[in-house]
C-alpha cells in the first residue's frame, strides 16, 4: 500500500510548526497505525532526518498515551479503539492522510505530535480519589455492599483511559466528558461519597482553570472515546455539581 | 458564589434554564398569533389585554427581556471561551462524523434568530411604544389584527421572517433536548424528551410560518 502522509512538524513548543508531506510505501494492512510511523521514521532515520515525535506505550490500548488526530478524527476513523490499535485495513492504497496533534489550549504542542496533557493529571489531583486509612486496619472494599447496576456504572466510568481524545473532538475543546468520568467512578460508589461535595466542585474548578471549553452536548466525545463513555456521565456530574454548589 | 458565577457549569445551567424560559414563551406567542388566522376578534381583545395589563406591562415583560438578556450574552460569552479553548484550529476537523451541523452551530442560528429578534422589535414593539407613549394615542382595542396583516405585505419581510424561523427552528432541535442535559437529566425520560423537542421543534416555527404567508396572502383590502 502506498499513502501520503501529510504530517504535523514542530520543533519544539515556542516553534511554529508545518504540515510536512511523506510519502510511503511498503505499507501492510496488518500493520497498526503506529507500526507505520515506526517504519517512516526508520526511513527517515536512515536518511539522516529527524524522525516524527509521537506518543506512545503499552500499544494495547488501554494506557491512554497515544494520541493522534488523524484526518480530522482522534484515534482515527474507527471507532472504540485508540490509535495503536487501529490498523493500515482501514485505509486504501493512495489514500491522503492528515496527522496531527490533539488540538486545545489546554494540550499545549511539545515537539511534534506530542502534547502536554498534565492538565488532566492536575483535575484528577483535585479531587479524582478517595481518602483510605492504609496504616494496617483496611477495610476490604468488599465488605461493602454494592447494587449491581451502581457497580456497572461505575467501573463503566473508570474505564476512561485519559487518552484526551474526547477534548480533541470536541469543537471547544471541553473536557467534560474526561472529568465527568472521574467524577461519577467515585459519585456512584459508597467510598466516594465522604468526599463527594469537595470532589466535584474542586475538579470542575480545576478543569475551568485549565483552559478547556464549555460542553455544548454535541456528543463528539462519546463519539470519538476509544472506551465508549457516556454522555450520561456528564449529565451526573453536573447534577453532582449543582447539588454541591445546593450544599456549600 | 463567585467561584459559582465564574463556573462553566453553572452558566450551562443559567443559559439552559434562559432558553427553556423562551421555550415556553414561544409557545404562548404562538398560541396568541394562530388567533389572528382563526378568530381575529380574540386577536383583537387578547393583544390589547398583553398591551395594557399592568402585570404583564411592567412585571412580565421585563422578565421576558432580562431572559433573552441573558441568554443572548451569556450564550456570547460561552462562545468566546470555547473559541480560546483553541487557540491554533485543526488542518483537518471532520466535525460532521460525528456531532450534527445543528449542535456545532449554536452560535450561528442563534445570532440568526437574535438579528430577526431586532427587527421583530422594531416592526411591532417600537411600533406599539411610539403610538402609546410617544404619540399618545387613545386606546384601541380593535386595531391589532388589522396591524399585524399589513406588517406581511411586502415580501421581503414575509420571506425574512421564514428564514428566520427555518433557523429558529434549527435551534431549537439540539437546544431544546440539550438543556435538559445540562440540566442533569440524562434518565428514562431522556428520549421522550428528545422525541417532544423534535415535534415542538419543527411544529411551533411551522406554525409562525404559515401565518406569516397566510397573512401576506390574504391582506386586507379596504
Amino acid at each position: 500500500m502506498k499513502l501520503n502522509l501529510k504530517i504535523w512538524r514542530q520543533k519544539d513548543a515556542k516553534s511554529k510548526g508545518q504540515m510536512v508531506d511523506y510519502p510511503i510505501k511498503g505499507v501492510e494492512g496488518d500493520m497498526s497505525f503506529l507500526e507505520m510511523l515506526d517504519v517512516l521514521n526508520e526511513e527517515l532515520i536512515n536518511k539522516g532526518e529527524e524522525p516524527v515525535e509521537f506518543d506512545h506505550d503499552c500499544r494495547e490500548g488501554i494506557c491512554g498515551t497515544c494520541s493522534l488526530q488523524i484526518n480530522g478524527e482522534p484515534h482515527g476513523p474507527d471507532r472504540l479503539v485508540t490509535t495503536c490499535q487501529l490498523h493500515m485495513r482501514k485505509f486504501k492504497d493512495g489514500d491522503t492522510i492528515v496527522i496531527e496533534p490533539f488540538r486545545a489550549s489546554a494540550f499545549p504542542v511539545i515537539k511534534d505530535l506530542i502534547v502536554d496533557r498534565s492538565a488532566f493529571d492536575r483535575i484528577q489531583q483535585a479531587g479524582g480519589y478517595i481518602s483510605v486509612n492504609t496504616s494496617g486496619n483496611t477495610v476490604d472494599a468488599n465488605a461493602i455492599p454494592i447494587d449491581k447496576h451502581a457497580a456497572d456504572e461505575a467501573m463503566d466510568a473508570a474505564t476512561c483511559i485519559g487518552c484526551g481524545a474526547c477534548v480533541a473532538a470536541c469543537k471547544n475543546a471541553s473536557a467534560m466528558l474526561f472529568t465527568s468520568a472521574k467524577v461519577s467512578q467515585f459519585a456512584l460508589l459508597p467510598q466516594g461519597q465522604v468526599e463527594a461535595v469537595d470532589r466535584v466542585q474542586n475538579m470542575v474548578r480545576q478543569m475551568d482553570l485549565e483552559g478547556f471549553g464549555n460542553c455544548t452536548n454535541t456528543g463528539a466525545c462519546e463519539v470519538e472515546c476509544p472506551k465508549g463513555i457516556s454522555l450520561e456521565n456528564i449529565a451526573r456530574m453536573n447534577r453532582e455539581y449543582l447539588s454541591a454548589s445546593l450544599k456549600g | 458564589m463567585s467561584g459559582l458565577i465564574k463556573s462553566s457549569i453553572a452558566r450551562k445551567v443559567v443559559m439552559a434554564l434562559s432558553g427553556l424560559f423562551l421555550v415556553f414563551f414561544l409557545g404562548q406567542h404562538f398560541v396568541i398569533n394562530i388567533t389572528s388566522v382563526i378568530a381575529p376578534d380574540t386577536f383583537n381583545s387578547w393583544s390589547h389585554f398583553m398591551g395594557y395589563n399592568p402585570l404583564v406591562q411592567y412585571v412580565l415583560q421585563p422578565i421576558l427581556i432580562a431572559g433573552v438578556v441573558v441568554h443572548f450574552v451569556m450564550g456570547i460569552a460561552l462562545e468566546l471561551k470555547n473559541t480560546r479553548a483553541r487557540a491554533v484550529k485543526y488542518v483537518k476537523y471532520s466535525g460532521g462524523s460525528n456531532a450534527p451541523w445543528i449542535s456545532r452551530n449554536m452560535i450561528i442560528t442563534g445570532l440568526v434568530v437574535l438579528a430577526f429578534l431586532g427587527l421583530h422589535l422594531y416592526d411591532f414593539w417600537v411600533h406599539e411604544m411610539v403610538y402609546k407613549y410617544i404619540e399618545g394615542h387613545p386606546e384601541d382595542a380593535t386595531r391589532y389584527h388589522a396591524e399585524t396583516v399589513e406588517k406581511f405585505v411586502p415580501v421581503w419581510r414575509t420571506v425574512l421572517y421564514v428564514i428566520a424561523f427555518v433557523l429558529l427552528a434549527l435551534h431549537l432541535l439540539h437546544g431544546f433536548a440539550s438543556s435538559f442535559q445540562t440540566m442533569g437529566i440524562n434518565n428514562k425520560y431522556s428520549s421522550g424528551i428528545k422525541t417532544f423537542t423534535k415535534i415542538y421543534a419543527v411544529a411551533i416555527p411551522l406554525g409562525f410560518v404559515l401565518i406569516a404567508i397566510y397573512h401576506h396572502l390574504n391582506p386586507i383590502t379596504h
